[in-house]
């Protein structure tokens, strides 16, 4: 199917389903129209997933007993309100959220009947990739999960180390074959791999899946008006190009980091206003989330959703949703671009560098940095109007947001944390440029 | 008139020393320097012979003026004892001079500095009694008033004021300040100018001068009807009013005029009298000499406390790397690994700040007044614990290093004991060494660091081949090194860093 098509179709089921309601609300003002979530077919076995799916990679945290937690609480309360508004997909991980992740979407989701969502979890055996820990990796997640099922079952950032790492975390160690057997006996029914990675790198798992060698059932991508042409680092490849050889295979695509970690969500003053000119009562985050909905070919949109607020407003989105017109896509292509003439880190928040075995809260830092230039507020030289409040504000929120013995200035480049990023982010370098660039503000030499 | 003339000078010099004390941002020091360098001990070990002759002849001339004005912590007690006699009329009376103690004290004082043990010369002296006093008690108050501004301003979205750390550096001279105070306090809130002029051996020594100044207040015989009413206003308690005598104790007298204005008379003038005899002074060398103070401040810190300290980094060391280790396994993301703190390592040879030419130098002239522990904006200088050279400063670098372009303690420094210096000349001083303990070296176990040497400021951290692991190791260039810190601050091993820096007996 076309996007052009695509579009024609739900433009006219939108209409369709507006009609009726017009005409029952003819006496009353004119309200909303009511919220329906989009519902994609999973062509392989007919699986009806909401377009929103629960990204369980950023539930908030609280200290207790000196420990950081998942708010439980929270966490049921957002997962109930999502389920009673057609959300049903929920993608975790062994290796989230320091390990709490799987457990508290099992806790909470075992609360509602078992065929009213469908859990994706993964083989994330980054640190002991052995037979045995992998096994019990992924037999701890049934547990965890309180399941006897997956729906859908990834390998987890495939890409990451080259095809010389997928070797060693899936194949060598027999876990590939371990898992067609689990697959065989129904235990997984959809069995993917999540993406980060060079263009080689995709085009050899799409060579393993074309020679019959292994199926791909899904797909779990990077993709969002960024990613789409300006995907940066070494390793990251296009998203438009892993779109097309995916919708060419008819592989259903999850999207992860729809919002880069909510880099999305926040941008540049002069970008969101020019978002705002055209939808002034949407979110800056809606056009993120529109943008991957557009493609029909996305089965589901994952959104780490930390709080009620973010999780309403996708509701919305996805609600009432309207996909991108051709225009509105041009658009957002000059938004990326612009973009990128930030000096911005381009940090997602994964923590999947974390934690760092010399202390540092890398993400935190990144975040840091970035918030003040997505804001403005980042001082740049001593000519510079406002420059003392501004090098203040950057010191005294930096140290608060970042303990002085976590910043960028205490990393010693032992690159240990490279090969974990997914963005492929010179994670080193880039603390160094901030490290300098605090130096310089605390010195007045800027 | 003349008391009020004093009474403002008084607040005058007093505010500003003690703001000198109280800021840390670097800017007063510049304005109210001197106002440290003009006081009697550190212009004695400053050997800042124009000071010393100019208050010499104040004191001949007007009289100890210089307790009165000058000196910041006779004036503290003049606001503590107005404080304590506020409500009483006639809170003074005549005393005799305490001469066993004061000469006593003095004496002890005169051989202790002779000696060298300024440990004890501090101790006495009031100037650096005071500086202790306001920047170990006040200026904790005074940082926490600006963490409020900050917080405040931060609300506001001014961002004026800028939030500082608190601590405390070293618990015994904290302990030493406090008692100072509780002392001060006590002789001062109904006694006056005790300390003055019982205890303080620069109100001793000026008292020497004073005795034959030329103006002096003057009791007109004639006219005293011997009301008493100076004698209960005085401070020093050294008017003594009778029908058969009216005197006033000249060695004692601190010029504070209360007794002019309490005069109902005209019987009292301060006036120019020179040549009529005052009191014969005592002869001090008289006073009985005392060794033992001198004997008993030198002592060596035990070695087994030196030993047990090594051993329980060790410990710290090891259960660290216990902990690293057993983080392998399953990989999850998020989380922090945890930061233990900075422990100074035992140095052998104590460092001391650039401008101190050596550590003998330094320790023979440092009164110990915390000038510079306050301003050092790195919080690397703090008061030694070494019984040698307790209360006087050393350098360390857990909380920061010493910065090439900062050179704001030997701009403070009234006694010299740190000369002034420029940033260009400061890497001219060579303070300490660098060393690299291969123990705790995280090279050493493969890990790709280079951290110190990123650090160095002078490039004497010079990265080489360890064949054995196939990595770069860090090794210092000894003569490059000037011994800033840098490298030992930003060691990531603690809670002993595995690169740390000796002191030099000679910087230059």
């Amino acid at each position: 199917m076309k996007r052009r098509d695509f579009i024609k179709i739900t433009g006219a089921a939108a209409a369709a389903a507006a009609l009726p309601a017009c005409g029952e609300k003819k006496t009353s003002a004119p309200v909303a129209e009511e919220e329906k979530m989009v519902l994609r077919e999973n062509p392989n076995n007919g699986d009806k997933v909401s377009l929103l799916g629960f990204g369980c990679m950023r539930w908030p945290m609280i200290e207790k007993d000196g420990t950081r937690v998942i708010d439980q609480e929270a966490v049921n309360e957002m997962v109930d309100y999502a389920l009673a508004h057609g959300v049903n997909y929920f993608d975790t991980s062994p290796a989230y959220l320091m390990g709490q992740s799987e457990k508290a979407a099992g806790d909470a989701l075992s609360r509602h009947p078992r065929e009213s969502y469908y859990i994706a979890t993964k083989l994330s055996n980054f640190g002991d990739r052995s037979t045995e820990a992998s096994i019990k990796m992924y037999h701890d997640s049934f547990e965890q999960l309180h399941t006897d099922y997956f729906d859908y079952y990834l390998l987890h950032a495939i890409g990451m180390g080259g095809s010389k790492a997928f070797f060693d975390r899936y194949v060598e160690n027999g876990m590939m074959d371990f898992l067609l057997a689990e697959k065989a006996a129904g235990r997984i029914r959809n069995l993917g791999f999540s993406f980060h990675g060079s263009q080689a790198e995709f085009d050899y798992f799409m060579e393993l899946h074309d020679s019959g060698q292994y199926h791909w059932d899904f797909c779990q991508i990077e993709m969002n008006y960024v990613d789409w042409t300006h995907a940066d680092g070494v390793r990251n490849c296009n998203a438009n190009y892993l779109y097309a050889e995916l919708e060419k295979r008819n592989i259903p695509i999850v999207i992860m980091e729809p919002l880069l970690g909510g880099r999305l969500a926040n941008v540049p003053a002069e970008i969101a206003r020019q978002m705002k000119e055209r939808e002034p009562d949407k979110s800056i985050a809606s056009w993120a989330f529109r943008f991957c909905g557009t493609y029909p070919g996305v089965m589901c949109a994952l959104s780490g959703m930390t709080n009620m607020e973010p999780l309403k407003d996708n509701l919305d989105t996805f609600g009432h949703f309207k996909p991108l017109t051709d225009e509105e896509l041009d658009f957002l292509e000059r938004m990326a671009t612009q973009m990128k003439e930030y000096p911005l880190v381009n940090c997602t928040d994964c923590k999947y560098c974390m934690p760092c075995p010399w202390g540092l809260d890398i993400p935190g830092t990144f975040q840091h940095y970035n918030k003040a230039i997505t804001e403005g507020t980042y001082a740049q030289n001593k000519q510079q109007k406002h420059y003392h409040k501004l090098k203040n504000q950057y010191l005294m929120s930096y140290d608060k947001a970042v303990p002085t013995l976590r910043q960028a200035d205490r990393c010693i480049g032992c690159n240990e944390c490279l090969s974990h990023c997914p963005q492929s982010i010179a994670i080193p370098r880039e603390l160094r440029r901030i490290a300098r660039y605090v130096e310089d503000l605390r010195e007045d030499r800027l | 008139m003349l008391k009020k003339i004093r009474v403002a000078l008084a607040v005058v010099f007093w505010v500003g020393i003690t703001l000198l004390f109280l800021d840390f941002t670097g800017v007063l020091h510049n304005y109210l320097g001197w106002m440290a360098k003009v006081q009697f001990l550190p212009a004695v070990l400053a050997l800042n012979v124009g000071v010393i002759v100019a208050l010499a002849l104040l004191t001949l001339v007007f009289g100890r003026i210089y307790c009165s004005v000058i000196c910041p912590l006779g004036v503290f007690q003049d606001g503590i004892s107005h404080i304590g006699t506020k409500k009483s009329k006639a809170p003074y009376k005549y005393k005799k001079e305490l001469k066993w103690l004061r000469y006593g004290v003095w004496a002890v004082f005169v051989v202790v500095f002779i000696l060298g043990i300024q440990a004890a010369v501090a101790l006495l002296a009031p100037y650096s009694a005071y500086g202790r006093i306001v920047q170990n008690l006040f200026q904790p108050l005074y940082i926490w008033g600006n963490n409020l501004l900050a917080w405040f301003t931060e609300r506001i979205g001014t961002y004026t004021f800028y939030p500082q750390e608190v601590w405390i550096r070293s618990i015994p001279t904290f302990i030493i300040a406090v008692v100072t105070l509780v002392v001060i306090v006590a002789l001062s809130f109904k006694g006056g100018r005790t300390y003055c002029n019982s205890i303080c051996p620069v109100g001793t020594t000026l008292s020497f001068l004073s005795r034959f100044s030329a103006f002096r207040p003057v009791i007109d015989t004639e006219k005293c009807k011997h009301c008493k009413a100076c004698e209960h206003q005085c401070k020093a308690q050294c008017i003594s009013i009778s029908k058969d005598e009216q005197k006033i104790d000249y060695s004692r007298c601190v010029d504070c005029f209360n007794c002019i204005d309490s005069c109902k008379f005209g019987a009292l003038k301060y006036r120019f009298a020179w040549g009529t005899a005052g009191k014969t002074p005592e002869n001090p060398s008289a006073a009985p000499k005392n060794d033992v103070t001198a004997g008993e401040s030198v002592q060596n810190p035990s070695a087994e406390g030196r030993r047990a300290f090594i051993a329980g980094t060790a410990v710290m060391a090891g259960t660290l790397a216990a902990k690293t280790a057993s983080a392998q396994g399953k990989k999850t993301d998020g989380g922090f690994a945890d930061i233990l703190p900075k422990q100074a390592p035992e140095r052998e040879t104590p460092l001391t700040p650039p401008g101190s030419v050596s550590v003998k130098y330094f320790y023979r002239r440092c009164t110990a007044c915390q000038l510079c522990v306050a301003e050092c904006p790195n919080k690397v200088l703090r008061p030694s614990t070494d019984l040698e050279h307790i209360m006087q400063p050393e350098m360390s670098f857990e909380k920061g290093y010493c910065k090439a372009d900062c050179t704001r303690c030997s701009e403070v420094c009234p006694t010299g004991a740190i000369r002034k210096i420029t940033a260009e000349e400061k890497t001219q001083y060579h303070i300490g060494t660098a060393h690299v303990n291969r123990e705790l070296c995280v090279t050493e176990t493969g890990t790709s660091c280079g951290k110190c040497a990123q650090m160095c400021p002078t490039g004497a951290i010079l990265m080489v081949e360890n064949d054995f692991m196939g990595n770069m190791r860090p090794t210092v260039n000894e003569e490059v090194c000037i011994g800033c810190g840098a490298c030992e601050q930003y060691c990531p091993v603690r809670p002993i860093s595995a690169i740390t820096v000796n002191g030099r007996d000679i910087h230059v």
